[in-house]
């Protein structure tokens, strides 16, 4: 197929990929090789999913925390997917969402006499920013043609999340919370406010607003059309006159900034303040749904909505099986094998 | 006291540094076949808990190596059935192995945490370790650690010396040229995935039964990564693995020692250098780097059909 024909027909709508369907019955597989798992190590697999499920999906409450967990999720997923439409490769969501936590957290100690209305705009703004320039290192790096970007995101993942644990434990430590390594807690402005009663937060519209935004920017516009023509031959783009460097930094910048607002949504309105382990792997797991999604939005959607209920069902498999929280990651493993597998087999039929 | 400090500190970088040189050992060999395996972490961990778990089981630390060579491979393999056979894409797999890694050694370990095992003991030769402050750090180091640069040596002969090699880089260059001419890509790539399976299950072990004597959850803390930088930095070759080994060994021993001697340095901005210095080593030399790396890195051979 030439390059020609593939540009106009990789159009970002047809990207649907396998019907529902086969998805459903792709992920049972998934499931049921997990339940072999828990069966071998002498756990009830049936009690498990059992569990996992009652308690994602059976109440207004879980279904609450399974949509609070996709927020992030979501977020993170466009930091790997918006820069993947040019083949760059985003693995540092799990970096950039640390860095918009601290700059946020930054922020919200230090401007904590402005009132709420001022106050949370600059701190989404700030965590977009923590995320975004985080992000648009490894840009500039991959630009000049230093570092690859994918290791380059990879390395910087783990400086951020030592910076968290520097600062919490170091100068930003409360001094009234003991033996606790955490900031003291955020000022009643800078909580991100929660939807009536439950901990969904308004993060919510903005992680809705990305998805919308990503999804317009890419098929209707100039810059979508630059970006699916860069994707498709960099060279020829080159030569067309696209900045392939403007691209790479400004991509990054909007990658890592998504993933930096997811961070600072979680300290600002899950913890109320900032302390280690603020993130159960959201920027690696954003990474593997964008590829199982393979750029779709709505297969963002889904696919988050799976990987959220997944999180949770570490805790909840910890707290009722009494198994260590880690298992779930066979579970996501499996999930993503079976998705990646098919993909492979499909694009290789092409 | 500087000078125990330094040989200390050497004692440190070949600790840490001997189960990061097998890891990258294995990535070399694997991207050289034109494979990018960041599953690497979990590799190590299984290692780490089928080595550890075996020796508990028969208090033979030999065989507890074995075992954690051989889940090493096992589960290079399942990375390779994948990416070969069902042609996914190479980093996400890489990732989601890593993922499976973590899950599995940790259903595994958990029974096994805070088990005691005497593990791989210092061996030493005798003389040499009598050596003042040199002595004890080249001279009483365990098994593994003798090996590693012999090892080193092979690995090298393997990929640049043998017919073998040869074919494994052409696969990795051009893998249809490598068809073209007769060669199976599949077959050499599945025998390069089983090498860098066994050698990153013994990294693994190196770290479970030599050094921590212990099993903890996600023990490798990264150290699969790092040893993916380094394979970079060590532009694809697996002598100059030897000298990135010993300088990433020698800034996680650096941590450490300078903890010791209480300078007042928060521990977690010293955890980062080896993470700011793979960055900054491969930004100052990167870009001339680049050249080295084998020619279809990352891509899937699509077969002829």
């Amino acid at each position: 197929m030439s390059k020609a024909i593939e540009l106009k027909n990789s159009s970002f709508k047809k990207n649907l990929g396998p019907s529902l369907s086969r998805f459903f019955f792709l992920f049972s597989i998934a499931f049921v090789f997990f339940a072999l798992i828990l069966w071998i190590f002498g756990k009830n697999p049936f009690r498990a999913y059992v569990d996992i499920f009652l308690n994602t999906l059976g109440s207004t409450y879980g279904i609450s925390e399974t949509l609070v967990k996709m927020i992030p999720l979501i977020l993170t997923a466009l930091a790997t997917a918006i820069p993947s439409r040019i083949w760059l490769i985003n693995v540092g969501g799990e970096g950039q969402f640390h860095m918009g936590a601290i700059v946020a957290t930054g922020v919200a100690l230090n401007l904590n006499f402005l009132p709420g209305w001022i106050l949370l705009p600059v701190l989404i703004i700030s965590g977009f920013l923590g995320g975004g320039l985080w992000g648009m290192c490894s840009g500039f790096l991959r630009a000049k043609g230093w570092v690859s970007e994918t290791i380059s995101t990879l390395l910087l993942n783990y400086v951020a999340i030592l910076l968290v644990s520097f600062l919490v434990f170091g100068p930003w430590k409360d001094p009234e919370s003991a033996n606790y390594p955490q900031t003291a807690e955020f000022g009643e402005a800078a909580i991100l406010p929660s939807l009536g009663q439950s901990r969904v937060h308004l993060g919510i519209f903005l992680a809705s607003a990305a998805l919308c935004g990503f999804y317009f920017v890419m098929s209707r516009t100039r810059w979508g059309l630059e970006m699916r023509a860069m994707a498709a031959n960099m060279e020829a783009a080159r030569r067309n006159g696209i900045p392939l460097e403007k691209y790479f930094l400004i991509l990054m910048l909007i990658g890592g900034g998504l993933a930096g607002i997811a961070g600072m949504c979680e300290v600002s309105a899950i913890q109320g303040r900032l302390r280690p382990n603020i993130s159960p792997g959201y920027g690696y797991m954003g990474f593997l749904i964008s590829w199982m999604a393979m750029g779709n939005p709505w297969g963002i959607v889904a696919a988050a909505f799976l990987l959220a209920i997944v999180t949770a069902g570490g805790d909840i498999l910890q707290m009722t099986q009494g198994v260590t929280g880690s298992v779930v990651n066979i579970l996501l493993a499996l999930i993503l094998f079976v998705v990646l597998a098919r993909q492979g087999i499909i694009r290789g039929r092409k | 006291m500087m000078l125990t400090a330094i040989s200390s500190l050497l004692v440190g970088a070949i600790h840490s540094g001997t189960s990061l040189l097998y890891a990258t050992l294995g990535e070399v060999i694997e991207e050289r076949a034109g494979m990018i395996n960041l599953g690497l972490e979990g590799v190590m961990l299984m290692g780490a808990v089928c080595g550890f778990v075996t020796t508990v089981k028969t208090g033979n630390p030999a065989l507890g190596l074995l075992g954690a060579a051989l889940a090493g491979a096992l589960f290079n393999l399942f990375f390779g059935f994948l990416v070969i056979n069902r042609r996914a894409n190479q980093l996400a797999c890489g990732l989601a192995m890593m993922f499976f890694g973590v899950g599995l050694s940790a259903v595994i370990g958990a029974p096994f945490i805070g088990s005691k095992i005497k593990g791989l003991n210092e061996i030493d030769i005798p003389l040499f370790a009598e050596i003042p402050l040199l002595g004890p750090v080249f001279f009483r180091q365990d098994l593994l650690t003798y090996a590693v640069i012999p090892l080193s040596l092979i690995v090298w002969w393997l990929l640049f010396h043998t017919r073998f090699g040869l074919n494994l880089r052409s696969v990795g260059e051009n893998p249809t040229a490598a068809f073209a001419a007769g060669k199976n890509p599949y077959f050499l790539q599945y025998q390069a995935l089983c090498l860098a399976g066994v050698l990153g299950g013994i990294a693994g072990a190196h770290l479970s039964i030599a050094l921590a004597k212990t099993w903890q959850e996600w023990m490798t803390a990264g150290r699969g990564f790092i040893a993916v930088a380094l394979v970079i930095f060590s532009k694809w070759h697996p002598l100059w693995a030897i000298a990135g080994a010993l300088i990433f060994g020698g800034a996680i021993a650096l941590q450490i020692q300078l903890q010791a001697l209480g300078v007042p340095i928060s521990s977690f901005l010293l955890d980062m250098l080896p993470y700011l210095l793979s960055l900054g080593i491969l930004a100052i030399w990167g870009g001339k780097r680049r050249a080295a790396a084998p020619g279809s890195l990352g891509r899937v051979f699509q077969g002829t059909e």
